[in-house]
C-alpha cells in the first residue's frame, strides 16, 4: 500500500498544488473521476454535434448539408467517439469514484497509473479529431473498420486512427487493472465478495473483459496498420489473407465490447432501484451469476453480427443459438430489478426516473436484439436502421440513461449539495420523449427497407426520417439542460444534503461516508456489519 | 500490499500480452478453423496427393469454372471448358488459357474460391496453377493446367459445385523476391 | 457515328421494359410502412411469419414484465402509503424465470432452424447470376447466356442536389435492372471487385456479402411477376448510398424472349465494334462523347472539373497520367489499379467510349496535351499488337 499511503501522507499536509497543475498531477481517485465524467460529457456532447450533422443531412431526401465522404466521417467519428470517449469513461469515472468509497478503501491501488490512464485519453481524442482536418479526410469506413475498406481504400488518416485506437486502448486497460487490483487488495476487511455491491461487481467483471479483449482491438487495428502502410496481406485476399477475418477479429472483440458498455450499467441499476423501493435489492446472487455468464457467453456469440458473410449452416446455428441463450441471464437481471420494486415502498425521485426509464427501454433494445439473433430474420434486419434502432436502445437509453441515473444517484454524495431538481425533471422528461421520438421510428424505416450509414434515401422514407431528426434535434438540446444542472452543482448552489442523502440508501458511501465525501474516501477501514 | 499489488499487475499485465499474441494467433486459428467448416469456400493450398480410390460411378457432380481478373491486371484469363461433369473420387484434369497482352512481362496470382463453401473441403487438388505464382512474358499464353478429384465423402444433397479463380497482379518488389527464389 | 452497343442495348430493354416498369410500385412506396413486406418468395414469406412470431413473442413478454412494473409503480408506491415487505430471494420464482424463458428460446428456435435449413437448399437451380459488386455499381453475368451487364443509378445527380425534383423511384432505379424468370430457381454467385458490398433485395428475403476475391451463394425462386427493389446493404465507401438493385420478374417465356434478344443484341453489338475498329474519330466528336462518358462514369470520384478529391481520389487535372505517356493512360483507364478505387474500364465501356474519354481527359482542364486516342490504339492494349 506504499503509494497510497505515500499519497496519504502527502494529502495529510493539505498540500494541493492548485489551477491546473492540481489536475494534471492529481493520482486521487475522486480528482480523476471528475476529469474522467467531464472529458465523457465533452466527448458526449461532441458526438452529439456529429449526430445533429448526421440528423440534419437525412432530415430531408436529397443531399443539402455534408457531401457521402463527410457524411461516412460522420457516422465514424460519431461511433468512436461515443463507445470510446463517452460511455467508456463515464463509466472508468464512475468507478474511480465509487469503487474506493465502496469497497471501504481510501483511494485506487495504482494513484500514478490512474493519473497516466486518464491524460494520455485527451490526446487519443485529439489526433482522432484533428485527422477530419486533414486532406482526405479523417476514417470514413464506419466505426467497425471492415477491411479492405479500412486498409487499401481508406485515405492516409487511417495511421492517425490506428494510433489513437492504441492509444484509446491502453487507457481502458490501464484502468481495468486499477480497477481489477484495488477491488481485490484494498477491501476493508470483513468486506467479503459476496458482500460487494452489485456495481463494484459488475466493474470487476467489465474490467476483466476490458483486459481480455481490448488487446485483441490493438492486434486488429495494428494488422489494419500494416496492412495499409507495410505491404502485409492479413486481410487481403491477393497475398492470401481474407477479408472476413477482418470481422471475426473485430467481432471477437466487439461483443464482449458490447457488455463492458452495459454491464457497469447493470450495477448502477442495481444500486439505485432498491434505494427508492427501500427494500433489498431482489436475487442479489442471482445477479451476480447472471452477469459473469453474460460475459462469458459474450466470447462464443460474435459471428452473430456476420450471418450476411455466408457461413456455413452448423455456424449459423451455433450462433444463433449462444445468442439467444444471453436473453436467459439478461431477463433473470430485468425480472430482478422488478420483484425488487415490488412490493416496495416506490418514490420517484430523478435517478429513480432514469432507472425506470433504463429498465423498459433496455428491454425494449433488449428485445430487439432477440429479434436479431435469430439468422434466417436478421438476413432482413442485418444493415438497416432495425439494427440502428436497437442498439441505440441498448446504448444511450441504457447505458447512457444508467449513466445520467449515476449522475443524478451520486452528485450530492460529491458536492455536498442537492442538484437543481427542477431542471433535472425538465432533463429527464425531455430526453425520454425526444430519445423515443429519435429511436423508434428507426424500426420502422429499418423494417420498411432502409439501410444504415446512408446519406440520402428514397422518398419512401423521408416522413419517418422528418420525426426522426427532429427527436435528435430535442434529444440534443436537452443535454444542454443536463449540462446547466451540472455547473449548477459543481459551484455548490443547491441545499446542503446529509450523508445518507436519499431515504432507502445503504452502503458504505451513505452510511460512513459524511456529503461531501471527504478527498481521501477511509483513512482507516470502516466496520463492515 | 504494494508487493501484492505489483504482483497481480504482473499477473494481469500477461494476460493484457497474451491476449494481444491471441489476436494474432487468430489468424492461424481462423485457417484451421476454415478447413474444418469451409468458410469462404478456401482450398487446399498446397498439393494433395491422390491415393487410387473407389471411384463412385453411380454418381455424377458438375464442378463450374469462373474466372475473373483483378483490377490492375492485364491479362486475358479463360476456362478452356465452363464446367465438367465427374464421379466423385475420379481424377480429372481441366486446363486454362491465360494471355499477357502487354509489352512487359508480368507475374500474377490465381485465388480459389468454391462455392458452396462446405462443398471446398471436398474438393482437392493434385495440381494447380494457383499454388503459386505465375510470370508470363510480353505477349505470352499459356495453358495452365489443373487436376482435381471430388472426394467421394461429399454430402449427399450436393450435385455441383462452383470454383472461382480471381487474377491478381503481383505487385512489383514481391514478384522480384519470388524470381530470385524460382531461378 | 459510333454507337455504343451498350448504349443500345440500355435503350432497347428500357423501352421493352417501359411498360411493366409502371405497374404495382404503391404498395412498397407508402411512406408510412411500418412492416417488413411478407414478399414474393415462398422463404421470404416464411422469414415474414417467423419475423411476425418473434414479434409477438417479444411484445407479450414485454407486456408481462412492463405490465408488472407499472402495477408496483401504480400500487407500491410510497406517496399512497405503502410500506416495504422484507423479502429479497425465492429460490423457486428464481428457477422459474430461468427455465421458462429457455422454453420459450426453445420455441422461437425450432422455426428458426427450420426456416434457416430451407434457406440452404443446394439443389441443382434452373440458372446462375453471377453478381459482381464494385463501387457503386452492379454487373451481372447470366451464366451459360452471353449476356452480362453493369448496373448503375439513374437518379440524376440533379436530382440528388436537390435542383430537379425527385420521382418516385428516387434512388431506387438503374438504368439496367437485373431481369429474372419467375417460377424458376435463381442461383445468385457473389463477389466484389474492390470493397465488400452487399446484395439485397427485401422481397426475397436475400441479402448475401459479395467479398473481394472469395464467392457467395444464394438463391431465390420468385413468384410474382412484377419489379422488385432493393439497396446495398453494406458500406462501401463514399456512394454506398447510391448503388440501388431493381429486379424486374417476368414469366419464364417472356424472359426467354427477352434473353434470347439480349444475346442476339450483344453479338451485333461486338461485331460492329470490330467493324468499326479502323475508324477515326475527330477531335470535336472525341471530346463531346469523352465528356459525357466522363460524367456518367468518371465525375463520381474524379469530380466533374477533374480535381478529385484530395487524398482519396487523384485529380486528373494537369496530372502525371492524363499528360504524359498515352500507353500507360490508356493501360490505367481499360485494366484499373489494384489496391485502389480505380477499375478496370475495359469491361465496362466499348472501345470508342474509352477512346472518347482518354482524349477527354488528356484535353480537358487545361490538360491540352492536343493527344487523339482513337479505338483501335484502346484495342491493341487490351489485346496486344
Amino acid at each position: 500500500m506504499s503509494e497510497a499511503t505515500e499519497h496519504l501522507d502527502h494529502a495529510h499536509s493539505h498540500h494541493h498544488p492548485s489551477g491546473i497543475k492540481r489536475w494534471l498531477y492529481t493520482t486521487n481517485h475522486k480528482d480523476i473521476g471528475t476529469l474522467y465524467l467531464w472529458f465523457a460529457f465533452i466527448m458526449f456532447l461532441t458526438g452529439g454535434a456529429m449526430a445533429m450533422v448526421i440528423r440534419a443531412e437525412l432530415f430531408q431526401p436529397g443531399l443539402q448539408i455534408v457531401e457521402p465522404n463527410f457524411f461516412n466521417q460522420m457516422t465514424t467519428v460519431h461511433g468512436l467517439i461515443m463507445v470510446f470517449g463517452a460511455v467508456m469513461p463515464a463509466f472508468t469515472g464512475l468507478a474511480n469514484w465509487l469503487v474506493p468509497m465502496m469497497i471501504g478503501a481510501p483511494d485506487m491501488a495504482l494513484p500514478r497509473m490512474n493519473n497516466w490512464s486518464f491524460w494520455i485519453l485527451p490526446f487519443a481524442f485529439l489526433i482522432l479529431l484533428s485527422s477530419l482536418f486533414l486532406e482526405g479526410g479523417g476514417p470514413a469506413f464506419g466505426w467497425t473498420f471492415y477491411a479492405p475498406l479500412s486498409t487499401q481504400y481508406s485515405a492516409d488518416s487511417t495511421a492517425l486512427f490506428v494510433f489513437s485506437v492504441h492509444i484509446m486502448g491502453a487507457s481502458s486497460i490501464m484502468g481495468a487493472i486499477n480497477v481489477i487490483v484495488t477491488i481485490f487488495n484494498m477491501r476493508a476487511p470483513g468486506m467479503t465478495w459476496m458482500k460487494l455491491p452489485l456495481f463494484v461487481w459488475t466493474w470487476l467483471i467489465t474490467a476483466f473483459l476490458l483486459i481480455a479483449v481490448m488487446p485483441v482491438l490493438a492486434g486488429a487495428v495494428t494488422m489494419v496498420l500494416t496492412d495499409k502502410f507495410f505491404g502485409t496481406s492479413f486481410f487481403n485476399a491477393a497475398g492470401g489473407g481474407d477479408p472476413v477475418m477482418f470481422q471475426h477479429i473485430f467481432w471477437f472483440f466487439g461483443h464482449p465490447e458490447v457488455y463492458i458498455m452495459i454491464l457497469p450499467a447493470f450495477g448502477i441499476i442495481s444500486q439505485i432501484v432498491p434505494t427508492f423501493s427501500r427494500k433489498k435489492l431482489f436475487g442479489y446472487a442471482s445477479m451476480v451469476y447472471a452477469t459473469a455468464s453474460i460475459a462469458l457467453l459474450s466470447f462464443i456469440v460474435w459471428a452473430h453480427h456476420m450471418f450476411t458473410t455466408g457461413m456455413p449452416l452448423v455456424g449459423e446455428m451455433f450462433f444463433m443459438f449462444a445468442t439467444m441463450l444471453i436473453s436467459v441471464p439478461t431477463g433473470v437481471k430485468v425480472f430482478n430489478w422488478v420483484a425488487t420494486m415490488w412490493r416496495g415502498s416506490l418514490s420517484f425521485e430523478v435517478p429513480m426516473l432514469f432507472a425506470i426509464a433504463f429498465i423498459v427501454l433496455f428491454t425494449i433494445g433488449g428485445l430487439s436484439g432477440l429479434m436479431l439473433a435469430i439468422t434466417p430474420v436478421d438476413f432482413q434486419y442485418h444493415d438497416t436502421y432495425f439494427v440502428v434502432a436497437h442498439f441505440h436502445y441498448v446504448l444511450v437509453t441504457g447505458a447512457v440513461f444508467s449513466i445520467m441515473a449515476a449522475v443524478y444517484y451520486w452528485l450530492p454524495k460529491w458536492t455536498g449539495h442537492m442538484f437543481d431538481v427542477t431542471l433535472a425533471k425538465w432533463h429527464f422528461w425531455c430526453s425520454l420523449i425526444s430519445v423515443n421520438v429519435l429511436f423508434f421510428p428507426m424500426h420502422f424505416v429499418g423494417l420498411a427497407g432502409m439501410p444504415r450509414r446512408i446519406p440520402d434515401y428514397a422518398l419512401q422514407f423521408a416522413d419517418f426520417n422528418k420525426w426522426i431528426s427532429i427527436g435528435g434535434f430535442a434529444f440534443g438540446l436537452s443535454q444542454l439542460i443536463f449540462l446547466a444542472v451540472l455547473i449548477k452543482a459543481c459551484r455548490k448552489q443547491g441545499v446542503p444534503v446529509d450523508d445518507r442523502v436519499w431515504e432507502g440508501a445503504e452502503g458504505l458511501e451513505w452510511q460512513e461516508l459524511p456529503s461531501p465525501a471527504p478527498y481521501h474516501s477511509f483513512e482507516t477501514p470502516p466496520v463492515i456489519k | 500490499m504494494a508487493a501484492a499489488n505489483n504482483a497481480l499487475v504482473a499477473k494481469l499485465v500477461c494476460i493484457v500480452l497474451g491476449m494481444f499474441g491471441f489476436g494474432f494467433a487468430l489468424v492461424p486459428l481462423y485457417d484451421v478453423f476454415c478447413d474444418l467448416t469451409g468458410i469462404n469456400g478456401k482450398t487446399n493450398r498446397e498439393a494433395a496427393v491422390y491415393r487410387t480410390q473407389d471411384v463412385d460411378s453411380n454418381r455424377t457432380v458438375r464442378v463450374e469454372f469462373i474466372t475473373r481478373v483483378n483490377a490492375g491486371m492485364s491479362w486475358q484469363f479463360e476456362p478452356v471448358s465452363p464446367s465438367v461433369t465427374v464421379h466423385p473420387g475420379e481424377l480429372t484434369r481441366v486446363e486454362f488459357k491465360v494471355h499477357n497482352p502487354q509489352a512487359e512481362g508480368v507475374w500474377g496470382q490465381a485465388v480459389p474460391s468454391v462455392s458452396p463453401g462446405t462443398a471446398a473441403l471436398y474438393l482437392n487438388k493434385t495440381e494447380c496453377f494457383c499454388f503459386e505464382q505465375q510470370h508470363l512474358l510480353a505477349g505470352e499464353s499459356l495453358t495452365m493446367p489443373m487436376q482435381f478429384y471430388v472426394d467421394p465423402q461429399l454430402p449427399e444433397d450436393i450435385h455441383f459445385l462452383t470454383l472461382q479463380y480471381t487474377l491478381y497482379k503481383v505487385a512489383g518488389d514481391t514478384a522480384a523476391t519470388n524470381l530470385e527464389r524460382r531461378f | 457515328m459510333i454507337v455504343s452497343w451498350r448504349m443500345v442495348v440500355g435503350s432497347l430493354s428500357w423501352s421493352l421494359l417501359a411498360s411493366t416498369v409502371m405497374a404495382d410500385e404503391k404498395s412498397s412506396n407508402d411512406p408510412y410502412r411500418l412492416n417488413l413486406s411478407p414478399g414474393v418468395t415462398d422463404i421470404s414469406g416464411q422469414v415474414y411469419d417467423l419475423h411476425m412470431l418473434m414479434f409477438g413473442i417479444c411484445v407479450v413478454i414485454a407486456a408481462l414484465v412492463f405490465g408488472a412494473m407499472f402495477i408496483a409503480i401504480w400500487r407500491h408506491r410510497k406517496s399512497r402509503g405503502a410500506q416495504a415487505a422484507h423479502f429479497h430471494e425465492n429460490v423457486k420464482v428464481e428457477i422459474a424465470w430461468t427455465v421458462i424463458p429457455f422454453i420459450i428460446l426453445i420455441v422461437m428456435a425450432v422455426p428458426a432452424a427450420r426456416t434457416l435449413i430451407a434457406m440452404e437448399d443446394t439443389s441443382e437451380p434452373d440458372l446462375t447470376i453471377l453478381i459482381t459488386g464494385s463501387q457503386w455499381k452492379w454487373h451481372y453475368r447470366y451464366m451459360d447466356r452471353e449476356v452480362e451487364y453493369y448496373s448503375r443509378l439513374a437518379s440524376q445527380p440533379e436530382q440528388i442536389a436537390n435542383k430537379l425534383s425527385k420521382g418516385a423511384n428516387y434512388l431506387l432505379e438503374v438504368d439496367r435492372p437485373l431481369v429474372l424468370p419467375t417460377d424458376k430457381k435463381v442461383r445468385f454467385l457473389m463477389t466484389s471487385d474492390d470493397v465488400i458490398h452487399s446484395w439485397w433485395v427485401p422481397a426475397f428475403a436475400v441479402k448475401k456479402d459479395a467479398n473481394p476475391g472469395f464467392i457467395n451463394e444464394a438463391w431465390t425462386k420468385i413468384n410474382q411477376p412484377g419489379i422488385y427493389r432493393g439497396q446495398c446493404a453494406e458500406l462501401c465507401g463514399k456512394d454506398h448510398g447510391f448503388m440501388p438493385i431493381v429486379v424486374i420478374a417476368k414469366a419464364p417465356d417472356e424472359y426467354e424472349r427477352w434473353i434470347s434478344q439480349q444475346e442476339a443484341i450483344a453479338r451485333e453489338a461486338k461485331a460492329e465494334e470490330q467493324r468499326l475498329l479502323s475508324m477515326n474519330m475527330g477531335m470535336d466528336e472525341l471530346m463531346k462523347k469523352g465528356e459525357a462518358v466522363y460524367q456518367s462514369t468518371c465525375a463520381a470520384c474524379h469530380m466533374p472539373t477533374g480535381t478529385g478529391l484530395p487524398g482519396v481520389f487523384p485529380a486528373l487535372k494537369g496530372s502525371k497520367i492524363t499528360t504524359q505517356d498515352q500507353a500507360a493512360h490508356i493501360d490505367i483507364v481499360v485494366h484499373g489499379k489494384s489496391g485502389t478505387a480505380m477499375q478496370a474500364f475495359g469491361k465496362q465501356l466499348s472501345l470508342a467510349e474509352l477512346a472518347a474519354v482518354i482524349t477527354y481527359e488528356r484535353n480537358a482542364w487545361g490538360n491540352n496535351t492536343g493527344d487523339m486516342v482513337q479505338a483501335k490504339d484502346v484495342n491493341a492494349v487490351i489485346n496486344g499488337n
